[in-house]
């Protein structure tokens, strides 16, 4: 089952990709998400491992995932070591430009169990909405969280222009 | 045809000793004397109690050997999906605290057991832990012989599920795997209805020795709802013991309750469709024996310490609960 939510936000992709590829930050804007943890000694870039676990249901759904695609400032990709089959991108692309710099952000993730005949694709389409608000909200935490820290810092940077002028 | 003999020499061959997983007599098989049905009697009785022997060494014959290698990740993967629906819509299904499991290393779970034969409460659990530690971690089940020895449930090897005893068990936790026991086995999961939300281990402390001697923590698992899946009314302990069944198949109980689609169910060897109660599993965190009770520690001091333990968090989900099966 495949699911994407997209989003438009008010900063450069920069600022965007702070937040994606910042594992400690994941717990904080992804909605449904109860585990996102390093395994390893890298902690972000490409071969990065991550355990994610996922509220679906009456389960954490997830497993051991592995950073595949890994290219700065725009895509990361992932796919599942162990666990449920799953893969996952964020793909950030921008926007406006100048003054008013914009990105768009799409989400997508791909689940399943293969082998699991009939019963798996029922229970994919059956969680597929509850997948899907969870990757809405995901991403609407994330244009929250990302907006928020563009104002703080433009906020600070005005201050300290205050301060030396 | 098979007799009582038969069926003793089966059992250990499949590493079964009387007594099971508690000890003694925890499982409702003595291992005193052994009045033999097939060896007296005249008439009915007689003819009653030979069949009830040659029943038993059916089932004997009929339960496999334990492996703890025909458990199969793949195959739980596969079946995740079907537990998925069954656990979320069906039961609605809810496991808190998983995260007090040790992640890794040997742990002995301790549940309550709930539903009669059908036991939603370990389905609930069971795909809970596979989604949640991956089904690469091994995890065993422990069960009744009868149930291992059912038609059609050949497939819950495959997850791990052995026949009771100690020497699975200790094969079990010296593979470094996660084990899942009930103490109060059928006698619990048997309990009568206005007994939902009572954790009775029948005295069975077995869990605990293992433990000591294996040297593992003890992860409580407490769930409720599942004692609402069907109206229990009986164990039937006074059928179970005119028919022998304590001594032949290892059963103290022989079940009365009133389930669908049978209406009056006796024995529940059937099965039944439950009802679909809510589930809710609650995992507390593990008890280290000897750092808690010191390095010779009193068995019936942690029995007493785990069931308050369990007790009490079984009242308060009890208190969480507006009405039975809606939850």
């Amino acid at each position: 089952m495949r699911v994407a939510a997209q989003i438009d936000i008010a900063a450069p992709p920069e600022a965007v990709w702070e937040f994606v590829v910042d594992p400690e930050r994941y717990l904080h804007f992804m909605h449904g998400i109860t585990r996102w943890e390093v395994c390893g000694d890298t902690p972000s870039g490409l071969g990065a491992r991550y355990r994610m676990l996922m509220r679906v249901g009456s389960a954490e759904v997830g497993g051991m995932v592995e950073v595949t695609e890994y290219a700065e400032p725009r895509d990361m990709a992932w796919t599942s070591v162990t666990g449920v089959d799953q893969r996952g991108r964020w793909r950030l692309r921008e926007r406006g430009t100048g003054h008013a710099p914009r990105t768009h952000v799409e989400f997508r993730l791909s689940y399943g169990v293969a082998g699991a005949g009939l019963l798996g694709w029922l229970s994919e389409r059956l969680s597929a909405p509850q997948v899907s608000a969870n990757l809405r909200r995901t991403l609407q935490q994330l244009k929250r969280t990302v907006e928020h820290e563009q104002l703080r810092r433009a906020a600070a940077e005005r201050r300290s222009a205050r301060a030396s002028a | 045809m098979a007799d009582a003999h038969t069926a003793a020499r089966d059992a250990i061959r499949n590493g079964h000793h009387e007594g099971g997983v508690n000890g003694a007599s925890a499982n409702g098989a003595g291992s005193g004397d052994d009045p033999r049905p097939g060896s007296g009697g005249s008439g009915l009785a007689g003819l009653a109690a030979r069949a009830i022997s040659g029943l038993a060494g059916a089932v004997s014959s009929r339960i496999p050997a334990a492996d703890l290698d025909e458990r199969d990740p793949d195959f739980i993967r596969e079946r995740l999906p079907g537990l998925w629906l069954l656990s979320s819509l069906y039961f609605r299904g809810e496991v808190r605290g998983l995260g007090n499991i040790p992640e890794e290393g040997p742990v002995l779970m301790v549940g309550n057991h709930s539903g009669g034969n059908l036991t939603p409460d370990t389905h609930v659990f069971t795909l809970a832990f596979c989604a949640y530690f991956g089904v690469e971690r091994r995890f065993y089940q422990l069960a009744h012989n009868l149930v291992l020895s059912m038609p059609g449930l050949g497939m819950l090897r495959k997850f791990g599920t052995v026949a009771a005893s100690p020497e699975n068990m200790r094969k079990a936790l010296d593979s470094g795997a996660a084990l899942l026991v009930y103490p109060g086995g059928d006698y619990e999961v048997h309990r009568p209805i206005w007994e939902r939300n009572r954790v009775d281990f029948d005295g069975r402390k077995g869990f605990i020795r293992q433990a000591l001697r294996h040297d593992v923590p003890i992860v409580p698992v407490v769930s409720i709802g599942g004692q609402e899946t069907s109206v229990f009314l009986s164990r039937g302990e006074w059928l179970a013991k005119a028919l022998a069944l304590d001594k032949t198949l290892r059963l103290k109980v022989l079940p009365i309750s009133l389930a669908l689609p049978w209406g009056l169910n006796v024995g529940d060897m059937m099965g039944h469709i439950p009802l679909p109660a809510k589930i809710t599993v609650e995992v507390l965190p593990p008890i280290h024996l000897r750092e808690e009770f010191g390095e010779e520690p009193s068995v019936d001091e942690i029995y007493d310490h785990v069931l308050r333990l369990m007790q009490d968090t079984l009242d308060a989900l009890a208190a969480e609960r507006r009405y039975p099966v809606i939850g």
